[in-house]
Order: C-alpha cells, then structure tokens, then sequence
C-alpha cells in the first residue's frame, strides 16, 4: 500500500426525463412541425421573450401573446470554441454566439455554422438553417449562416 | 433572539404524481402567486427571496438562477438553501434569520421539487460519500426501514401500530385539496378496520422490511411559498399573523453507522431547544397542533417520544389512544402530512406553512376544532438531521 494513493473513478448517473410544460411545447413543436419560431409578448411591457416564455420576468405576469418571429436576426456577439473537451458534445471549432431576432427582447444562444469561423463578425445578419430531421429540440435549427450577398 | 417576525402569506400547488403541463420553473411561479395573493402583496413588495431543493432531483445545479422566472427574483437578493430533506424548513428558518436580522422586512421562502422528473433513489445515493456508503446504499427506504426494527425490536411495536400512522395520515389528507394522495375508499371508515386491511392486503408489498407500501411517502411534483414579515409591518399584511416563536435545526453525523439508533438525537436536541426558548414545560398540553415530517410511519410512533409529547416507548399508546387524530388533544398533521404529499425541497415549506395557516386560521376544512396559540412544524432529512419551528398566535416576549 505505501506510495500508492488510493482513489475512486466514478460518474453520477441519474436519468432525467424534462418537461416542457405548455409554453415550451408550443415552441418546440412549431419549430418541428412547420420550422417556425414563436416567441410569446408580454402584455404589460411588450418585451417578446424567444424562446417562448409562460411569465415577464420584468412585470412578474404571464406573457400570453403568441407573436410569429422572424429567423433572421442579429449576432450580438460571438467566439470560436476551439480546443475539444469530452464533455462538450460539438466537435470543435464550433462558433457559437448570441443571436437577436428580429422582435426579441433578447437574444438565443446558438451556434453559427456555414460560414468560415475568421468571417464571423459581431453586427452580421444570419438566418435559421432547420435540420432535415426534427424531433423538438432547440437543435432542429441546426445553426444560424450568414444571409447571402 | 433577533426582530420579531411572522408568516403573513402562505401558497402551495396541488400536489401530483406528474405536472407534466409545466417545467419546474412554472410550478414555482404558481406557488409564489398563490402566497402573494395570500398576502395581499406584489413581487415588488419582496425585498429578498430564499429557495432551496435538491439538484440532483431535478439536474439543475442553479436553481437560484434558473427559476427566476418563476420567483420573481429578477434584481432581488436570492438566497439558495439546500440541506436534503430539510430543505424546505431550513429555507423557512433561513428567511426567518433574513427577517430577524432586520436586514430585510418582507422575505419570499420558496420550496420546489418535481420528482417525476428523476430517479429519486438514484439522486439520493448521490449524497452520500463515495468511498464509505454510495456503493452500499440504497436510498432513503433502507435506513427507515433500520430505524423501525429497532423501535419495533427495542418497545415491541407490531406494523399494526405502523398502520395506524398511515391510517391518520390517509384520513387528514381527505380534508386537504391540497394533499397528492387523496385515498377516497377509506373515507368514513374505521380506524382499526383501515388498520386491519392495511395489514391483510396483498396489494400491499413489503419495500423493505418492515416497511410496506402503505408505510412510505409518495414521490411528488408540488412548490410551496411563504411570506415573512418584521415586526411593524406583518400586522398590516395579516389579520392573524403566525409569529415564530422559537426556531433549532441540529445536524449530526455523515455515515448511517454513527447514529443512536436507539432515539432521534437531533429532533430531541431541537425540539427541547425550542421549547426552552418558548418556555414551554408540558409539550403536549401546550402545543396545540402539529405539522411534523414524518416521511414513513413509525415515525409517528418513535418521533413523538423523541419530541417530548410522551416518554419513551409509549408513542403507539398515545396513537391508539386517538391523542392526535382531528379531534384529540394535540392533532397532527391536519394535513395529511409528508405520507401524502412529498415534494421534497417543498415539504418542509409546506410543514411550516401548515402549521401558520392554523395559527392564522385559514386551514379551511382541516382547521382544527380549537384554539390554536402554539403550532410546531419539523423538518427531517440528510443523515437524521432536524429542523425545529415553533409559531405562535402572540407576540414572542
């Protein structure tokens, strides 16, 4: 036993199963269904939450008005993840940045694909590129590309 | 002692098997209304928010941050609580410290947890330490199941003695809309003829001996908020105000192995704490009604003594003897208690909070048919830990 340290290799195993809830549902089924994103307003403030959500965290009251938004949007900001890690299920280099659409109060995290990760620049227009099979998730956009010249 | 502080708002959901039409973020929100609405009071009103669960029941490690949808904590100091089992009550004690401290006036103490969404058993095991007892336990049943044959071993206590907890439990939770398990074919019935089906039933599987089926909590989806006010401004939210009188949580060891089997030593360390702070002698003439953590039936045999309401052994006499059904001297769990309803990181929430609404004299169809000047409220959890609160209709001296 002497010199050797003692240790335990281990991983916590616990099998979730999430629910949307119906705001969620909603969401996810649009966007599967007919690659359309829905975002919900709130009454009181008119901030348009994208992906939809059941409350205003500003006004504390649901935000019940479904409102159509556009999957064109800007990159508010954006980096390259170059260095792969096991526990990151992308192979690198991903771009991945913030996405504002047209109409959101704020913006969706998201990866930008279909361009050469050196042209991405903060200020650039992209667009939603759905993938072929959809199943629910906010992957079925598989990633936001530069709009054509 | 601190700022003098009650409850002035109390909300719950109902509870369920599966809330599948809400996330958990939703389910908090609906309890966080149903409290403000209680209260009288706005989001705006709240000057800070505490909320506790367990993570790995729901595998979210952030739930400070991620509920804030749900909590109304945009821009507000938010508190995450989490200590396994008693969670809930030591969210409500943490919000009652931030209320006492005079730090903060109005106080939002949120509780959660949606177990459908999890293995419970799986999430518990990883609790425990990795080396020494995570590849030898088996979750929460087991080390009940240790306690009741040593009460069972130690007084001679029989499962009918058992049954009879489940059977007050069942009963209460009929007049609680509140309550997750609502066993509609036992309304009306008597007790001993509850008790002996209970035993005979076939239906009715051992788990782990000696615990059945019928001796366990159910796995629940509910959230559960309560209000705290100082002193000075609790008065003009409620009518009735539930001042906290008293408050103890005592935590011992980490390995099952170190424990005294043979009594409840942190619930007896802060029950007799608390009773000393609120001067009372004689805790079953004095408290009124309870709301108790009772997460499997012998508890409500061995816990009693544990507290103080008899001496040692003779909880199943005092069971039988009717003592705490709605109509004896010191009722428990009105409202059908952790046997019907457990939503974990909730359950203390919802301890607590039963226990006010008594005092405040809002239970509805589970009100107690007397006065109520003293209610107690526990908490159980982690490796046999307590959370004491103790709330009162005056004014703590």
């Amino acid at each position: 036993m002497s010199g050797k340290k003692a240790f335990l290799e281990g991983r916590i195993k616990v099998p979730y199963k999430w629910y949307a809830g119906e705001t969620g549902s909603r969401f996810l089924s649009a966007l599967r269904d007919g690659c359309e994103l829905w975002g919900t307003r709130c009454p009181g403030c008119g901030r348009v939450y994208v992906p939809a959500a059941k409350n205003c965290w500003e006004c504390f009251r649901p935000a019940d008005e479904w409102v159509q938004v556009s999957d064109t949007g800007t990159v508010e900001s954006f980096t390259i993840a170059r260095r792969p890690d096991e526990m990151f299920g992308l192979a690198p280099p991903v771009v991945y940045g913030l996405i504002r659409l047209g109409g959101a109060g704020g913006s969706l995290l998201h990866i930008i694909g279909g361009v050469n990760p050196d042209d991405v620049r903060v200020g650039m227009q992209v667009k939603a590129v759905y993938a072929e099979k959809r199943s629910g998730r906010i992957l079925d956009i598989k990633y936001f590309a530069p709009l054509g010249e | 002692m601190g700022r003098r502080a009650a409850i002035v708002g109390f909300g719950q959901t109902k509870g369920s098997s599966s809330r599948r039409d809400v996330t958990g973020v939703e389910l908090i929100n609906e309890a966080v209304r149903a409290a403000l609405a209680d209260a009288g009071l706005g989001i705006g009103d709240i000057d800070a928010v505490v909320i506790g669960n367990m993570d790995h029941f729901e595998g979210v490690n952030y739930v400070d941050m991620w509920s804030v949808e749900g909590s109304g904590g945009v821009m507000k100091p938010v508190f995450k609580v989490t200590t396994g089992g008693t969670t809930g009550t030591s969210v409500a004690i943490s919000a009652y410290y931030h209320v006492a401290s005079g730090m903060f006036d109005r106080v939002l103490a949120i509780g959660w947890e949606k177990n459908s969404e999890s293995d419970t058993t799986g999430a518990i095991i990883t609790a425990y330490d990795p080396f020494w007892e995570r590849p030898n336990m088996a979750g929460a049943i087991g080390g009940l199941a240790v306690d009741a044959s040593r009460y069972m071993h130690d007084y001679g206590a029989t499962e009918r003695d058992g049954a009879r907890v489940t059977v007050r439990e069942r009963l209460h939770a009929l007049n609680n809309p509140f309550a997750h398990l609502q066993q509609e074919w036992m309304r009306g019935k008597d007790a001993v003829f509850l008790v002996d089906a209970l035993v005979a039933s076939k239906e009715n599987k051992v788990l782990a001996y000696p615990l059945r089926m019928s001796d366990m909590c159910p796995r629940t989806d509910a959230a559960a908020a309560l209000i705290f006010a100082a002193e000075g401004t609790a008065e003009k939210i409620a009518p009735i105000p539930a001042w906290v009188l008293a408050v103890a949580n005592r935590h011992n060891f980490v390995y099952y192995g170190d424990l005294d089997w043979s009594r409840n030593e942190t619930l007896e360390a802060a029950a007799k704490k608390v009773f000393a702070t609120a001067g009372i002698r004689e805790p079953l003439k004095e408290v009124d009604v309870c709301e108790l953590y009772l997460p499997y039936s012998y508890a409500g045999l061995a816990w009693m003594e544990s507290i103080g309401f008899c001496g040692p052994g003779q909880g199943p006499q005092l069971l039988w003897d009717g003592v705490t059904d709605m109509d004896g001297e010191l009722p428990v769990n009105p409202s059908g208690g952790v046997m019907s309803s457990n939503p974990i990181g909730a359950t203390g929430i919802i301890r607590v909070g039963e226990a006010a609404i008594q005092i405040m004299r809002k239970a509805g169809t589970r009100q107690v048919g007397k006065d109520v000047n003293v209610a107690m409220a526990t908490g159980f959890g982690g490796c046999y830990w307590a959370d004491v609160m103790l709330l009162g209709r005056k004014k703590p001296v």
